[in-house]
């Protein structure tokens, strides 16, 4: 399974939530599939796309909170997982691309990639009651529809291959991206 | 040493008074009359995080979501957070309103906090960062008015620097 066929696969789920990425390829094949300003791609600050996702499901319970991220991100900010469960924003999903790879970064091996590490139960274990895992394409668009319809906060791990986009680029700047996904919210909300 | 009720209070009220009702922290020794004001507090959402980085992210959602938020952390969490700091709010141009409690500064006792006092304005220089000293219970809520509002119409993070004069009682 490829990361690609599973964004391409939650792409139309996607037009309606709140979306943040980590960097690299899992926000160039987001944008690839056509940017929309409820994207937010986090090009640096490794880790802190959970954060930023949990900072808007805790203050916009009426949105759903989609947080792409990624093995190497994860293993950077695990703390991330306590605090999620603590909160417990029931309009998360955070969903993880395990690639067991720093394939952005140049393609060297994680701490994922022996397979000893199993970030699933790392997320069981810190707290969180809705975690799934899988490396079949299948299981994971089931698992995405569940996390979509129902109460979490939820975590989904996609175990994918290590392959990303040929080329990357954006026609956004970043401070953009980002005042454009303000925008977005504050539309939804009607106060803007 | 004893942390002060009535200056924390003061602290807290100031809060309120910016017109924050979210905040991020990790807990601290000087903070900790603070936090137990916001947990008391209904109106007050309080984000705990497990390490000061991780607040830089919720404070960024927090934004996003067109929420006025505050942090709370210690100067070494400060120093600890810096590269979301950087690669996060001042990459996007989002605004930060972060109250610190300097540590390892005039009066401290504590050895392992007196590296991390000694650094903390240098860095906050560094990172063109505004900061301001807060000294004074009197003064400490214009103080995270005029920060907050500073934050917000910059884009761009600034600090409050709560110092021993401000936070602990006077013997």
């Amino acid at each position: 399974m490829e990361r690609r066929q599973c964004i391409e696969l939650m792409y139309p789920e996607l037009e309606d939530k709140v979306v943040v990425t980590i960097m690299g390829a899992s926000a160039q094949e987001l944008y690839d599939l056509g940017h929309r300003d409820n994207f937010f791609y986090l090009q640096h600050a490794m880790g802190l796309a959970s954060s930023v996702g949990m900072g808007l499901a805790l203050h916009r319970p009426d949105e759903k909170v989609v947080v792409l991220d990624g093995d190497g991100s994860v293993l950077m900010n695990l703390g991330t997982f306590a605090t999620m469960a603590r909160y417990a924003p029931k309009n998360l999903v955070q969903v993880i691309f395990d690639n067991g790879s720093l394939l952005s970064t140049g393609g060297f091996a994680s701490h994922t990639t022996s397979g000893d590490t199993d970030l699933a139960g790392i997320a069981r274990a810190a707290g969180i009651r809705r975690v799934a895992d899988t490396d079949q394409l299948m299981p994971f668009g089931e698992a995405i529809l569940e996390a979509f319809e129902e109460d979490g906060p939820h975590v989904v791990v996609a175990r994918v291959k290590a392959v990303g986009p040929d080329n990357y680029g954006m026609d956004l700047h970043l401070p953009e991206n980002a005042f454009r996904f303000a925008r977005y919210l504050s539309g939804r909300r009607g106060d803007s | 040493m004893t942390v002060s009720y009535d200056k924390s209070k003061a602290v807290y009220e100031g809060i309120r008074s910016a017109g924050v009702r979210s905040i991020s922290a990790l807990p601290e020794t000087w903070l900790g009359l603070l936090l137990q004001r916001a947990e008391d507090d209904p109106e007050m959402t309080l984000i705990q995080v497990a390490k000061e980085e991780e607040a830089i992210g919720i404070a960024a959602g927090a934004w996003f979501a067109g929420e006025p938020h505050v942090l709370l952390m210690q100067n070494h969490g400060f120093l600890a957070a810096i590269n979301g700091i950087v690669s996060l709010a001042q990459l996007y141009h989002i605004p930060l309103c972060m109250l610190i409690a300097l540590r390892g500064h005039w009066g401290e006792p504590y050895p392992w906090h007196t590296r991390g006092g000694n650094v903390t304005e240098g860095v906050l220089r560094a990172l063109q960062i505004p900061f301001e000293y807060a000294r004074e219970p009197d003064r400490v809520a214009q103080q995270i008015r005029e920060g907050h509002t500073l934050s917000r119409s910059s884009l761009w993070p600034t600090a409050l620097l709560l110092t021993r004069d401000l936070m602990e009682e006077v013997d």
